[in-house]
Protein backbone atom coordinates (compact mmCIF):
# COMPACT_ATOMS: atom_id res chain seq x y z
CA UNK A 1 0.00 0.00 0.00
CA UNK A 2 2.96 2.20 -0.55
CA UNK A 3 0.43 4.46 -3.34
CA UNK A 4 -1.58 5.32 -0.49
CA UNK A 5 1.57 6.73 1.87
CA UNK A 6 2.59 9.02 -0.92
CA UNK A 7 -0.91 10.41 -1.93
CA UNK A 8 -1.36 13.98 -1.04
CA UNK A 9 -5.08 13.79 0.71
CA UNK A 10 -5.21 17.61 1.02
CA UNK A 11 -7.96 17.56 -2.32
CA UNK A 12 -9.55 15.14 0.19
CA UNK A 13 -10.48 17.06 2.59
CA UNK A 14 -10.68 20.42 0.46
CA UNK A 15 -13.27 18.46 -1.83
CA UNK A 16 -15.33 16.89 1.27
CA UNK A 17 -15.31 20.90 2.56
CA UNK A 18 -16.41 22.16 -0.78
CA UNK A 19 -19.11 19.49 -1.15
CA UNK A 20 -20.46 19.72 1.94
CA UNK A 21 -20.95 23.42 2.32
CA UNK A 22 -22.01 23.42 -1.44
CA UNK A 23 -24.74 20.81 -0.43
CA UNK A 24 -25.81 23.09 2.30
CA UNK A 25 -26.66 25.85 -0.16
CA UNK A 26 -28.09 23.53 -2.61
CA UNK A 27 -30.29 22.16 -0.46
CA UNK A 28 -31.69 25.77 1.14
CA UNK A 29 -32.46 27.05 -2.65
CA UNK A 30 -32.86 23.86 -3.88
CA UNK A 31 -36.21 22.53 -1.42
CA UNK A 32 -37.34 25.53 -1.43
CA UNK A 33 -37.12 26.30 -5.07
CA UNK A 34 -38.81 23.51 -5.79
CA UNK A 35 -41.61 23.58 -2.94
CA UNK A 36 -42.26 26.64 -4.73
CA UNK A 37 -42.36 24.81 -8.52
CA UNK A 38 -44.60 21.94 -7.07
CA UNK A 39 -46.83 24.23 -4.90
CA UNK A 40 -47.12 27.77 -5.91
CA UNK A 41 -48.60 29.41 -9.41
CA UNK A 42 -46.40 32.75 -10.78
CA UNK A 43 -45.60 34.18 -14.12
CA UNK A 44 -42.24 32.74 -15.66
CA UNK A 45 -42.18 29.72 -13.74
CA UNK A 46 -41.33 27.86 -16.61
CA UNK A 47 -38.63 30.04 -17.84
CA UNK A 48 -37.67 29.89 -13.98
CA UNK A 49 -37.17 26.01 -14.02
CA UNK A 50 -35.50 25.86 -17.26
CA UNK A 51 -32.99 28.48 -16.49
CA UNK A 52 -32.80 25.92 -13.10
CA UNK A 53 -31.94 23.14 -15.46
CA UNK A 54 -29.55 24.46 -17.01
CA UNK A 55 -26.39 23.62 -16.12
CA UNK A 56 -27.39 19.27 -16.45
CA UNK A 57 -26.99 20.56 -20.03
CA UNK A 58 -24.65 22.73 -20.25
CA UNK A 59 -20.85 21.91 -20.68
CA UNK A 60 -18.99 22.14 -17.28
CA UNK A 61 -16.77 24.78 -19.00
CA UNK A 62 -19.32 26.74 -20.29
CA UNK A 63 -21.35 27.01 -17.01
CA UNK A 64 -17.93 27.87 -15.34
CA UNK A 65 -17.45 30.88 -17.52
CA UNK A 66 -20.25 32.27 -17.26
CA UNK A 67 -19.99 32.12 -13.53
CA UNK A 68 -16.54 33.95 -14.34
CA UNK A 69 -18.27 36.83 -15.62
CA UNK A 70 -20.60 37.15 -12.72
CA UNK A 71 -18.59 36.94 -10.13
CA UNK A 72 -15.06 38.22 -11.89
CA UNK A 73 -13.25 41.15 -10.28
CA UNK A 74 -15.44 43.56 -12.97
CA UNK A 75 -18.47 42.57 -12.35
CA UNK A 76 -20.71 43.76 -8.95
CA UNK A 77 -21.00 40.71 -7.26
CA UNK A 78 -17.03 40.17 -7.77
CA UNK A 79 -16.14 43.94 -6.90
CA UNK A 80 -18.82 43.70 -3.56
CA UNK A 81 -17.06 40.80 -2.11
CA UNK A 82 -13.75 42.26 -2.78
CA UNK A 83 -14.80 45.45 -0.93
CA UNK A 84 -16.15 43.00 2.15
CA UNK A 85 -13.55 40.90 1.85
CA UNK A 86 -10.51 42.61 0.83
CA UNK A 87 -9.28 40.02 -1.70
CA UNK A 88 -10.90 38.69 -5.09
CA UNK A 89 -13.24 35.50 -4.89
CA UNK A 90 -12.53 33.95 -8.43
CA UNK A 91 -9.74 31.54 -7.64
CA UNK A 92 -10.47 30.81 -4.21
CA UNK A 93 -12.45 27.93 -2.22
CA UNK A 94 -15.25 30.01 -1.68
CA UNK A 95 -15.75 29.79 -5.54
CA UNK A 96 -15.24 26.50 -5.57
CA UNK A 97 -18.42 26.08 -2.95
CA UNK A 98 -20.19 28.39 -5.84
CA UNK A 99 -19.05 26.43 -8.19
CA UNK A 100 -19.81 22.82 -7.11
CA UNK A 101 -23.26 24.47 -5.41
CA UNK A 102 -24.43 25.99 -8.72
CA UNK A 103 -23.84 22.48 -10.83
CA UNK A 104 -25.27 20.22 -8.46
CA UNK A 105 -28.67 22.60 -8.00
CA UNK A 106 -30.54 21.31 -10.31
CA UNK A 107 -30.17 17.73 -9.54
CA UNK A 108 -31.67 17.99 -6.10
CA UNK A 109 -33.84 20.99 -7.09
CA UNK A 110 -35.91 18.27 -10.18
CA UNK A 111 -35.75 15.24 -7.70
CA UNK A 112 -37.43 17.04 -4.88
CA UNK A 113 -39.53 18.85 -7.30
CA UNK A 114 -41.24 15.58 -8.40
CA UNK A 115 -41.66 14.33 -4.62
CA UNK A 116 -43.57 17.12 -4.06
CA UNK A 117 -45.67 16.72 -6.86
CA UNK A 118 -46.35 13.33 -5.95
CA UNK A 119 -47.62 14.27 -2.44
CA UNK A 120 -51.20 14.05 -2.36
CA UNK A 121 -52.86 17.39 -1.84
CA UNK A 122 -55.48 16.26 0.06
CA UNK A 123 -53.63 15.77 3.04
CA UNK A 124 -53.15 19.58 2.11
CA UNK A 125 -56.24 20.20 1.95
CA UNK A 126 -57.41 18.30 5.61
CA UNK A 127 -54.86 20.42 7.42
CA UNK A 128 -55.74 23.54 5.66
CA UNK A 129 -59.51 23.23 7.05
CA UNK A 130 -58.26 22.38 10.38
CA UNK A 131 -56.28 25.86 10.74
CA UNK A 132 -53.00 25.22 9.94
CA UNK A 133 -50.98 28.15 8.17
CA UNK A 134 -49.54 27.42 4.63
CA UNK A 135 -45.87 27.66 5.71
CA UNK A 136 -47.00 24.45 8.84
CA UNK A 137 -48.60 22.44 6.24
CA UNK A 138 -45.62 22.68 3.71
CA UNK A 139 -43.67 21.65 7.25
CA UNK A 140 -45.66 19.25 8.54
CA UNK A 141 -47.48 17.20 6.13
CA UNK A 142 -45.87 18.15 2.37
CA UNK A 143 -42.32 18.07 3.43
CA UNK A 144 -42.58 14.75 5.62
CA UNK A 145 -44.38 13.35 2.91
CA UNK A 146 -42.23 13.73 0.16
CA UNK A 147 -38.99 13.07 2.37
CA UNK A 148 -37.18 10.25 0.79
CA UNK A 149 -37.27 12.04 -3.09
CA UNK A 150 -35.84 15.43 -0.93
CA UNK A 151 -33.27 13.31 0.76
CA UNK A 152 -32.71 11.31 -2.63
CA UNK A 153 -32.16 14.87 -4.38
CA UNK A 154 -30.02 15.93 -1.51
CA UNK A 155 -27.50 12.97 -2.35
CA UNK A 156 -27.35 13.44 -5.28
CA UNK A 157 -26.44 16.68 -5.14
CA UNK A 158 -23.66 16.31 -2.50
CA UNK A 159 -22.50 13.68 -5.18
CA UNK A 160 -22.89 15.86 -7.96
CA UNK A 161 -20.29 18.44 -5.58
CA UNK A 162 -18.01 16.06 -4.90
CA UNK A 163 -17.25 15.23 -8.57
CA UNK A 164 -17.20 18.58 -10.01
CA UNK A 165 -14.39 19.22 -12.27
CA UNK A 166 -15.52 21.88 -15.12
CA UNK A 167 -17.71 24.44 -13.51
CA UNK A 168 -15.06 24.50 -10.41
CA UNK A 169 -11.47 24.60 -12.29
CA UNK A 170 -12.84 27.36 -14.26
CA UNK A 171 -14.01 29.99 -11.26
CA UNK A 172 -11.47 28.47 -8.82
CA UNK A 173 -8.46 27.44 -10.66
CA UNK A 174 -6.56 24.21 -10.11
CA UNK A 175 -4.10 26.05 -7.29
CA UNK A 176 -2.45 22.99 -5.06
CA UNK A 177 -3.31 23.10 -1.68
CA UNK A 178 -5.47 26.26 -1.88
CA UNK A 179 -8.17 25.09 -4.28
CA UNK A 180 -7.14 21.89 -6.18
CA UNK A 181 -9.89 19.33 -5.14
CA UNK A 182 -10.50 15.67 -6.06
CA UNK A 183 -11.47 15.40 -9.06
CA UNK A 184 -8.87 18.49 -10.51
CA UNK A 185 -5.93 16.51 -8.55
CA UNK A 186 -6.75 13.03 -10.10
CA UNK A 187 -6.26 15.09 -13.29
CA UNK A 188 -3.30 17.03 -12.22
CA UNK A 189 -1.68 13.80 -11.43
CA UNK A 190 -2.25 11.71 -14.60
CA UNK A 191 -0.47 14.90 -16.02
CA UNK A 192 2.11 14.52 -13.87
CA UNK A 193 2.46 10.94 -14.78
CA UNK A 194 1.99 9.83 -11.27
CA UNK A 195 -0.76 7.46 -11.86
CA UNK A 196 -0.81 5.22 -8.44
CA UNK A 197 -1.63 8.73 -6.96
CA UNK A 198 -4.43 9.07 -9.48
CA UNK A 199 -5.51 5.74 -9.22
CA UNK A 200 -5.83 6.28 -5.10
CA UNK A 201 -7.86 9.29 -5.61
CA UNK A 202 -10.23 7.98 -8.03
CA UNK A 203 -10.80 4.89 -6.49
CA UNK A 204 -12.00 6.83 -3.29
CA UNK A 205 -14.21 9.35 -5.86
CA UNK A 206 -15.92 6.30 -7.42
CA UNK A 207 -16.74 4.33 -3.90
CA UNK A 208 -18.37 7.35 -2.76
CA UNK A 209 -20.36 7.64 -6.16
CA UNK A 210 -21.25 4.21 -5.54
CA UNK A 211 -22.46 4.47 -2.17
CA UNK A 212 -24.58 7.55 -3.11
CA UNK A 213 -26.07 5.20 -5.86
CA UNK A 214 -26.92 2.68 -3.59
CA UNK A 215 -28.97 5.25 -1.08
CA UNK A 216 -30.66 6.49 -3.59
CA UNK A 217 -31.91 3.53 -4.92
CA UNK A 218 -32.94 2.54 -1.49
CA UNK A 219 -34.60 5.80 -1.18
CA UNK A 220 -36.56 5.94 -4.20
CA UNK A 221 -37.73 2.20 -3.71
CA UNK A 222 -39.04 2.21 -0.23
CA UNK A 223 -42.32 3.63 0.48
CA UNK A 224 -43.63 5.22 3.12
CA UNK B 1 -89.23 32.94 7.97
CA UNK B 2 -88.97 35.76 5.95
CA UNK B 3 -85.56 37.50 6.38
CA UNK B 4 -86.83 40.95 5.28
CA UNK B 5 -89.01 41.36 8.31
CA UNK B 6 -87.02 42.49 11.55
CA UNK B 7 -89.56 41.05 14.05
CA UNK B 8 -89.19 37.41 12.40
CA UNK B 9 -85.12 37.75 12.29
CA UNK B 10 -85.04 37.16 15.53
CA UNK B 11 -85.96 34.08 15.40
CA UNK B 12 -83.68 32.92 13.25
CA UNK B 13 -80.70 30.69 14.63
CA UNK B 14 -77.41 32.19 14.72
CA UNK B 15 -75.81 29.12 12.69
CA UNK B 16 -77.74 28.77 9.78
CA UNK B 17 -76.01 28.02 6.62
CA UNK B 18 -76.93 29.86 3.90
CA UNK B 19 -75.65 28.96 0.10
CA UNK B 20 -76.71 30.90 -2.80
CA UNK B 21 -74.08 30.60 -5.77
CA UNK B 22 -73.24 28.92 -9.50
CA UNK B 23 -70.44 27.30 -9.86
CA UNK B 24 -68.96 25.04 -12.92
CA UNK B 25 -66.34 22.25 -12.86
CA UNK B 26 -65.83 21.63 -16.89
CA UNK B 27 -69.62 20.36 -18.25
CA UNK B 28 -71.03 20.23 -14.55
CA UNK B 29 -73.07 23.26 -13.71
CA UNK B 30 -73.79 23.81 -10.06
CA UNK B 31 -76.51 25.74 -8.68
CA UNK B 32 -77.29 26.22 -4.82
CA UNK B 33 -79.70 28.14 -3.09
CA UNK B 34 -80.58 27.24 0.62
CA UNK B 35 -81.04 27.82 3.62
CA UNK B 36 -79.88 24.86 6.14
CA UNK B 37 -81.05 25.50 9.90
CA UNK B 38 -79.18 23.76 13.36
CA UNK B 39 -78.47 20.74 13.76
CA UNK B 40 -77.99 17.83 11.52
CA UNK B 41 -79.03 18.15 8.17
CA UNK B 42 -78.38 15.64 5.59
CA UNK B 43 -77.49 16.66 2.10
CA UNK B 44 -79.05 13.78 0.48
CA UNK B 45 -78.84 12.84 -3.73
CA UNK B 46 -77.69 10.39 -5.88
CA UNK B 47 -73.77 10.50 -6.88
CA UNK B 48 -72.39 13.47 -9.17
CA UNK B 49 -75.32 15.64 -8.06
CA UNK B 50 -72.84 17.96 -6.49
CA UNK B 51 -72.77 17.02 -2.98
CA UNK B 52 -69.30 16.69 -2.09
CA UNK B 53 -68.52 19.59 -4.67
CA UNK B 54 -71.09 21.51 -2.15
CA UNK B 55 -69.15 20.87 0.77
CA UNK B 56 -65.84 22.17 -0.82
CA UNK B 57 -67.46 25.43 -1.60
CA UNK B 58 -68.16 25.59 2.19
CA UNK B 59 -64.98 24.46 3.55
CA UNK B 60 -63.13 26.69 1.19
CA UNK B 61 -61.33 24.20 -0.72
CA UNK B 62 -63.39 25.54 -3.71
CA UNK B 63 -63.94 28.91 -4.61
CA UNK B 64 -67.95 29.41 -6.71
CA UNK B 65 -67.36 31.39 -9.73
CA UNK B 66 -70.07 33.42 -8.10
CA UNK B 67 -72.45 33.47 -5.56
CA UNK B 68 -72.36 34.01 -1.49
CA UNK B 69 -72.25 31.93 1.41
CA UNK B 70 -72.88 32.52 4.89
CA UNK B 71 -72.51 31.09 8.56
CA UNK B 72 -74.45 32.64 11.23
CA UNK B 73 -73.33 36.54 10.45
CA UNK B 74 -70.13 35.55 9.23
CA UNK B 75 -69.43 35.57 5.07
CA UNK B 76 -67.18 32.76 4.06
CA UNK B 77 -67.27 33.70 0.44
CA UNK B 78 -69.00 36.50 -1.74
CA UNK B 79 -67.99 37.01 -4.92
CA UNK B 80 -69.68 40.10 -5.56
CA UNK B 81 -67.84 41.73 -2.94
CA UNK B 82 -64.43 39.84 -4.13
CA UNK B 83 -64.38 38.31 -0.18
CA UNK B 84 -63.30 34.73 0.32
CA UNK B 85 -62.45 33.50 3.81
CA UNK B 86 -59.38 31.63 3.80
CA UNK B 87 -60.57 27.45 5.21
CA UNK B 88 -58.04 27.99 8.16
CA UNK B 89 -60.27 31.40 9.25
CA UNK B 90 -63.34 29.34 9.05
CA UNK B 91 -63.42 27.13 11.95
CA UNK B 92 -65.15 24.11 10.02
CA UNK B 93 -64.63 20.12 10.87
CA UNK B 94 -64.26 18.01 7.82
CA UNK B 95 -64.82 14.32 7.75
CA UNK B 96 -64.07 13.44 4.48
CA UNK B 97 -64.63 10.09 2.75
CA UNK B 98 -61.08 9.00 3.30
CA UNK B 99 -59.72 9.55 6.53
CA UNK B 100 -57.06 11.74 5.24
CA UNK B 101 -54.85 11.28 8.49
CA UNK B 102 -51.20 12.03 8.11
CA UNK B 103 -49.66 8.07 7.76
CA UNK B 104 -46.43 9.21 9.25
CA UNK B 105 -47.82 10.80 12.50
CA UNK B 106 -49.74 9.10 15.15
CA UNK B 107 -53.76 9.08 15.70
CA UNK B 108 -53.45 11.54 18.69
CA UNK B 109 -50.77 13.73 17.08
CA UNK B 110 -53.18 13.77 14.13
CA UNK B 111 -56.04 15.30 16.54
CA UNK B 112 -53.35 17.58 18.04
CA UNK B 113 -52.07 19.14 15.12
CA UNK B 114 -56.06 20.46 14.53
CA UNK B 115 -56.18 21.96 17.87
CA UNK B 116 -56.14 25.07 17.52
CA UNK B 117 -55.39 26.75 21.21
CA UNK B 118 -52.79 26.13 23.89
CA UNK B 119 -49.40 25.37 24.15
CA UNK B 120 -48.02 21.73 23.14
CA UNK B 121 -49.04 19.40 26.13
CA UNK B 122 -52.48 21.18 26.33
CA UNK B 123 -52.76 20.22 22.34
CA UNK B 124 -51.86 16.83 23.42
CA UNK B 125 -54.22 17.18 26.27
CA UNK B 126 -56.99 17.78 24.60
CA UNK B 127 -56.28 15.46 21.82
CA UNK B 128 -56.81 12.79 24.34
CA UNK B 129 -59.83 14.06 25.52
CA UNK B 130 -61.14 13.87 22.46
CA UNK B 131 -60.12 10.44 21.74
CA UNK B 132 -62.10 9.57 24.44
CA UNK B 133 -64.81 11.32 23.39
CA UNK B 134 -65.02 9.08 20.20
CA UNK B 135 -64.19 5.47 21.79
CA UNK B 136 -60.72 6.03 20.38
CA UNK B 137 -58.35 6.16 23.65
CA UNK B 138 -56.59 3.49 23.03
CA UNK B 139 -55.58 4.04 19.63
CA UNK B 140 -53.40 7.00 20.47
CA UNK B 141 -50.35 5.60 19.73
CA UNK B 142 -50.76 4.07 16.75
CA UNK B 143 -50.45 5.09 13.26
CA UNK B 144 -52.97 5.26 10.66
CA UNK B 145 -51.65 2.21 8.55
CA UNK B 146 -52.02 0.42 11.81
CA UNK B 147 -56.17 1.21 11.95
CA UNK B 148 -59.16 -0.50 10.84
CA UNK B 149 -61.68 1.55 8.84
CA UNK B 150 -63.78 2.43 11.56
CA UNK B 151 -61.05 3.16 13.39
CA UNK B 152 -59.83 5.64 10.89
CA UNK B 153 -62.71 7.23 10.81
CA UNK B 154 -63.51 7.64 14.28
CA UNK B 155 -60.34 9.53 14.66
CA UNK B 156 -60.72 11.59 11.82
CA UNK B 157 -64.14 12.53 13.45
CA UNK B 158 -61.60 13.44 16.53
CA UNK B 159 -60.04 15.58 14.61
CA UNK B 160 -62.79 17.84 12.89
CA UNK B 161 -64.05 18.24 16.21
CA UNK B 162 -60.61 19.51 17.56
CA UNK B 163 -60.44 22.67 16.23
CA UNK B 164 -63.91 23.33 18.29
CA UNK B 165 -65.51 24.19 14.87
CA UNK B 166 -68.56 26.06 14.40
CA UNK B 167 -70.06 23.60 11.86
CA UNK B 168 -69.48 20.09 11.09
CA UNK B 169 -69.14 18.87 7.30
CA UNK B 170 -68.94 14.89 6.88
CA UNK B 171 -68.57 13.80 3.37
CA UNK B 172 -69.87 10.30 2.70
CA UNK B 173 -67.67 10.03 5.94
CA UNK B 174 -69.35 5.88 6.30
CA UNK B 175 -69.06 4.69 3.21
CA UNK B 176 -66.40 2.23 2.91
CA UNK B 177 -67.35 1.04 6.26
CA UNK B 178 -69.38 -2.47 6.43
CA UNK B 179 -73.06 -2.04 8.00
CA UNK B 180 -72.48 -2.69 11.74
CA UNK B 181 -69.83 -0.36 12.07
CA UNK B 182 -71.68 2.50 10.23
CA UNK B 183 -74.47 1.97 12.58
CA UNK B 184 -72.39 2.24 15.60
CA UNK B 185 -70.31 5.18 13.99
CA UNK B 186 -73.56 6.87 13.07
CA UNK B 187 -75.22 6.88 16.23
CA UNK B 188 -71.37 8.60 17.49
CA UNK B 189 -72.24 11.34 15.13
CA UNK B 190 -76.06 11.46 16.72
CA UNK B 191 -74.38 12.09 19.92
CA UNK B 192 -71.56 14.60 19.28
CA UNK B 193 -73.62 16.78 17.82
CA UNK B 194 -75.93 16.89 20.19
CA UNK B 195 -73.72 16.75 22.86
CA UNK B 196 -71.35 19.93 21.31
CA UNK B 197 -74.69 21.68 20.19
CA UNK B 198 -72.61 22.08 16.91
CA UNK B 199 -74.61 21.95 13.61
CA UNK B 200 -73.68 19.31 10.82
CA UNK B 201 -73.98 18.98 7.19
CA UNK B 202 -73.88 15.01 6.65
CA UNK B 203 -73.56 13.71 3.04
CA UNK B 204 -75.23 10.67 2.24
CA UNK B 205 -76.73 8.79 -1.06
CA UNK B 206 -77.76 6.14 1.36
CA UNK B 207 -81.71 6.60 2.26
CA UNK B 208 -81.81 4.38 4.94
CA UNK B 209 -78.60 6.51 6.46
CA UNK B 210 -79.97 9.66 5.64
CA UNK B 211 -83.73 8.82 7.51
CA UNK B 212 -81.55 7.84 10.68
CA UNK B 213 -79.75 10.83 11.00
CA UNK B 214 -82.13 13.38 9.69
CA UNK B 215 -82.91 16.84 11.49
CA UNK B 216 -83.38 18.16 8.42
CA UNK B 217 -83.21 17.15 4.71
CA UNK B 218 -81.24 18.86 1.92
CA UNK B 219 -82.40 17.32 -1.45
CA UNK B 220 -79.76 16.82 -4.55
CA UNK B 221 -80.37 16.60 -7.90
CA UNK B 222 -77.75 16.72 -10.79
CA UNK B 223 -76.23 20.27 -10.49
CA UNK B 224 -79.40 21.66 -8.43
CA UNK B 225 -79.46 21.76 -4.70
CA UNK B 226 -82.85 24.08 -3.87
CA UNK B 227 -85.13 22.07 -1.89
CA UNK B 228 -84.55 21.84 2.30
CA UNK B 229 -87.20 20.61 4.92
CA UNK B 230 -87.94 19.66 8.42
CA UNK B 231 -88.91 16.92 10.91
CA UNK B 232 -91.92 14.44 8.81
CA UNK B 233 -91.76 17.01 6.01
CA UNK B 234 -88.32 15.58 5.85
CA UNK B 235 -88.62 12.15 5.74
CA UNK B 236 -91.24 13.14 3.08
CA UNK B 237 -88.40 14.86 0.88
CA UNK B 238 -86.24 12.06 0.91
CA UNK B 239 -88.89 10.00 -1.22
CA UNK B 240 -90.13 12.59 -3.52
CA UNK B 241 -88.95 12.47 -6.98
Amino acid sequence: MEAFAEVDWFPLWLSLRVATLATVVTTVVGVAGAYALARTHFPGRGLVEALASLPIVLPPTVLGYYLLVLIGRDSPIGQAWEALTGSPLVFTWQAAVLAAAVASLPFCLRTARAAFTAVDTRYEEAARVAGLPEWRIAVTVTLPLAARGVIAGITLAFARALGDFGTTVMVAGNVPGRTQTMPIAVFDRVQAFDYASAGVLAGVLAAVAIVVLLVVRRLERSTL
Amino acid sequence: MSASDPHERTHVAPETLTLALHHRVGAFRLDVDVAVPPGLAVLFGPSGAGKSLTLRLVAGLDAPVRGRITLGDTVLVDTDRGHFLAPQQRRLGVVFQEHRLLPHRTALANVALAVREGDRAARREAAHALLEQVDAAELAGRRPAALSGGQRQRVALARALAGRPRLLLLDEPFSALDQPVRRRLRGLVRDLVDAAGVPAVFVTHDRAEALALADHVVRAEHGAITRVATGDDAAALLDEP
